[in-house]
């Protein structure tokens, strides 16, 4: 696996939205992708939608970030955590002829209901927020700001949910300039060259199935594949089955003797879960394995990294 | 020596199971059913997302959006005698939104405006928000039917534990806000915005969403309109049902660092927010032994030299060390959970080896959660 797989080539894209069950490791794929693409040499700004900064945590940033604030944390490196409030007031401020007018908008005592009772609405401006991201330029030579915009998404409902408002808002609106904007942001999720979409999973059984329904869901509500699976906290196998039968009838220390053969058949167990996970899902399916250390930091991280270079 | 759960959850009649997703929230959920039950007690539990082989292992029609009673001859082959009542449910949020606003419709036209209206199909889906509010809206149902003396509530796998919390009154706020008194308006303010399309705010708001929509919205607001007080009434029901004596939280974490953060932020908010907390559970601990000694991975290369070989020895002697230090790294979690939540005794559940899924995992979870001499 160390040679890159050209049908997955992350690098070539515009958008790699990470989504997943929750507790799977998202943001830990996703920081871990953003270190590699950064070590390649690209402009990269890893996306955290929730507001917990785990993955900017694991990067080595001490405190919660700020929202919407861009923030370089290493060469090429860029984080920024998206808040949907703070992405309306900047996109109404974008959208609307002055500051004053976003203002009594925003100040105005029935828009906040108004955004909060539509459904959807949270989505579409977090996605939107995120396609600015792909957009935004230099002002100074015009270039994008961005080669690669990584996206720690929410969980693989929450998720799906949040790809598909930019359509259906542009069916329910019809007209306006929120569905000409909601068409532009479809047309990048759907597109399989520009956006590709990565799921974290674990080796057990609920999370597998949700990956396999994951890509299913994908193809058929939003017709986009999923780009590869990357599969968390894989333990080793330290025995294989020969030995373990011998360590099974061996009489000294039977903590450790049993310590060794659970691990073993977790590890069996595991095995038989991502191969049912390769045969459903068409894409590429790599391992990172479990690190037994409760806080993953930037050492763990680009150890992680190297071993997701297949994907870029 | 852990916290004995059936002593804790004498004389409650709605457990409510709390947690971040991927801790086991909702094996431990139907063990501790299966293990009231097994007490005598009539108890339903309510699942959000079971395994497929848990769902089949309990008989689960998923069709239903109704408990259905467990076959008590599903247990009998693993020692566990129901000398009550096992019903289980798997819920739809979907259906039960539907249902309750079948239910609350003044008339069949009402239903049918609300049912057909693409807001309300948006709202009643994936959304998050909605299948919190559904299942409180369902234990609400189910606790006043009486045909239970228990409800067991595996929670939904939301990221934010505040989610659940706040679903009842985050909807029932929605519904009775300014939002809706403003589309119900007939004349005034609302009728100016469309309808002539005057005022610097709305007419800024129609360009920009565009006109469809707000139709949409106005349209389902109407027809919510007749609802309200049902809503208000069914949210109240709720609100004090959560808090009520009988009610009990149990937050389930694994000793892993998220969850365990996330289950100390929840009971705090549990604090807070005045609900009843009922213990705390540790679910998929690492350990090693049954409690005899641990000696020194050194020790165990040397031990098992003879035997095995120096080879797989040392293999064996690594695989241990590695088990050590995932125990240890759990064991350090639970001493910081006990500090953080303010709760002494957890109840301690092992990573237990194999399938978990099965009749067979669920007995092996009960024996921990009601087993005092563990």
């Amino acid at each position: 696996m160390a040679v890159s797989d050209p049908k997955v080539g992350l690098l070539g894209r515009e958008l790699v939205v990470v989504t997943g069950k929750g507790g799977c490791g998202k943001s830990t794929v996703a920081a871990a992708l953003a270190v590699a693409a950064a070590a390649r040499g690209t402009e990269v700004i890893l996306a955290e939608v929730d507001a917990r900064g785990d993955a900017a945590r694991e990067l080595g940033v001490a405190r919660r970030p700020e929202p919407s604030v861009e923030t370089e944390l290493a060469p090429r490196l860029h984080h920024v955590s998206i808040d949907p409030d703070s992405a309306l007031r900047h996109y109404l401020a974008d959208q609307l002829p002055s500051r004053a007018l976003a203002e009594t908008l925003l100040s105005s005592r029935v828009f906040p209901y108004f955004v909060a009772a539509t459904p959807g609405m949270r989505e579409l401006l977090t996605i939107g927020a995120v396609w600015d991201l792909t957009q935004e330029s230099s002002r100074r030579t015009g270039e994008r700001l961005y080669d690669l915009v990584i996206l720690d998404a929410p969980a693989t409902g929450h998720g799906l949910a949040m790809l598909e408002a930019p359509s259906t808002f542009e069916r329910a609106a019809q007209a306006g300039r929120i569905a000409g904007q909601a068409g532009q942001i479809d047309d990048l999720l759907r597109d399989p060259r520009r956006t590709a979409v990565v799921a974290a999973a674990r080796p057990e059984e609920l999370p597998v199935n949700e990956t396999i329904d994951l890509a299913e869901g994908l193809r058929d509500r939003l017709s986009m594949p999923l780009a590869a699976v990357v599969v968390d906290r894989v333990h080793g196998d330290p025995l294989t089955e020969a030995e373990s039968e011998r360590v099974a009838r061996a009489g000294a220390d039977p903590a450790a003797t049993g310590a060794a053969l659970a691990v073993h058949r977790r590890a069996v167990a595991e095995h038989g879960e991502i191969g049912r996970l390769r045969a459903a899902v068409e894409c590429p399916v790599v391992t990172l394995p479990e690190i037994a250390r409760s806080d993953i930091g930037p050492g763990e991280l680009g150890e992680l990294a190297g071993r997701l270079e297949a994907l870029l | 020596m852990s916290g004995a759960l059936p002593e804790r959850l004498e004389g409650r009649s709605v457990v409510i199971c709390a947690g971040s997703g991927g801790v086991g929230k909702t094996t431990c959920s139907a063990a501790i059913a299966m293990g009231l039950a097994a007490e005598g007690k009539r108890v339903a539990v309510i699942t959000i997302d079971p395994a497929r082989r848990l769902a089949d292992a309990l008989g689960l029609d998923e069709l239903g959006n109704e408990p259905s009673l467990v076959d008590p001859a599903r247990f009998a082959g693993d020692g566990i005698e129901i000398d009550g009542e096992l019903w289980a449910m798997t819920l739809d949020a979907k259906r039960t939104f539907d249902e309750l606003i079948e239910s609350l419709s003044p008339d069949a036209r009402t239903r049918d405006e609300i049912l057909g209206n693409r807001i309300y199909q948006q709202l009643s889906g994936a959304v998050a928000g909605s299948q919190e509010f559904t299942a409180v809206a369902k234990l609400y149902e189910l606790d006043r039917s009486g045909r239970f003396d228990v409800l067991v509530l595996d929670t939904p796998p939301s990221r934010n534990a505040l989610d659940f919390l706040d679903a009842p009154e985050r909807l029932t706020g929605f519904f009775e806000g300014r939002a809706l008194k403003f589309f119900l308006a007939p004349t005034g303010l609302a009728a100016k915005a469309w309808g002539r399309g005057t005022g610097a705010v709305f007419g800024v708001m129609k360009r920009i969403t565009g006109v469809d929509l707000l139709e949409d919205l106005s349209v389902f607001f109407r027809a919510l309109g007749g609802l309200i007080d049902g809503f208000r009434e069914r949210a109240e029901g709720v609100a004090r049902l959560l808090e009520d004596d009988g009610t009990t939280f149990l937050v389930i974490t694994s000793p892993e660092r998220e969850p365990a953060e996330e289950a100390v932020f929840f009971r705090r908010k549990l604090r807070e927010a005045g609900m009843p907390f009922g213990g705390l559970i540790v679910n998929r601990v690492h350990t090693v032994g049954d409690g005899g000694p641990t000696p020194e991975p050194e020790t165990v290369a040397a031990d098992l030299g003879p035997e095995l070989g120096p080879e797989l020895a040392a293999k064996v002697a690594r695989a241990y060390g590695e088990a050590l230090a995932l125990a240890e790294r759990d064991e350090a979690s639970i001493a910081r959970l006990r500090r953080e939540t303010g709760e002494r005794h957890p109840v301690i559940v092992p990573e237990l080896d194999g399938d978990v899924h099965d009749v067979a995992g669920l007995v092996a979870v009960h024996r921990w959660l009601f087993d005092d001499a563990q």
